[in-house]
């Protein structure tokens, strides 16, 4: 099942004994706060889980597969994500199916 | 500019007066263990206004150290993915 912010309030609330209404909060402004440093241009490093870095992209022709029209593709600034070492080094062992409960 | 987790603790910790900086160091720990034991554990993980954590499943292949040509296996694994989220894509680009 997908993780929303829903489980992750659930998390919160059983874990921390945060209050619903609290949790929610908490959660909100912990991932606007990485936006917000995003915006401003600031690279992100949470370790034990990943960096978010942004990168500069050059305008680069490009085409519309709709209507095969040629465009131009603005300059624009991405945000990727790079997972950590932990992260990585758990994700090797995963081969699809060892780790999950039987579905 | 590098921001790092404690950066963000003491964000929050200006805005939440209410909770003690230890506090809000144990949940964003609590949340960040819980992304990423959901992510191997195969679970996706979808924040609204965020962004989407997949996993990307590669197969088994054999590769060349580009520097010595020599043959190695690589094994069959899985990668962490972020689908940045229209809002995030949006506002990282209107300051640029």
């Amino acid at each position: 099942m997908t993780i929303t912010k829903n489980t992750l309030v659930e998390l919160l609330y059983n874990e921390v004994g945060l209050n619903k209404r609290e949790a929610r909060e908490f959660i909100e402004m912990f991932f606007e706060s990485i936006k917000k440093n995003l915006e401003n241009g600031n690279d992100i490093k949470l370790s034990g889980f990943g960096n978010f870095i942004l990168r500069n992209k050059n305008a680069r022709p490009g085409r519309n597969p709709k209507t095969g029209e040629d465009v131009t593709i603005s300059e624009r600034r991405v945000v990727t994500f790079k997972s950590g070492l932990k992260l990585k080094t758990k994700l090797e062992a995963y081969d699809g199916n060892t780790n999950k409960e039987s579905s | 500019m590098i921001i790092n987790k404690s950066d963000i603790i003491s964000n929050l910790s200006s805005e939440l007066k209410a909770y003690t900086s230890s506090d809000i160091d144990y949940s964003v720990k609590k949340l960040l263990t819980f992304i990423s034991k959901s992510l191997y554990s195969g679970e996706r993980v979808e924040i609204r206004g965020f962004g989407t954590f997949s996993l990307h499943h590669h197969n088994s292949r054999t590769a060349r150290n580009p520097k010595t040509g020599e043959l190695l296996a690589l094994e069959k694994r899985a990668s962490v993915h972020f689908k940045p989220s229209k809002e995030l894509k949006q506002r990282v680009n209107n300051k640029i």
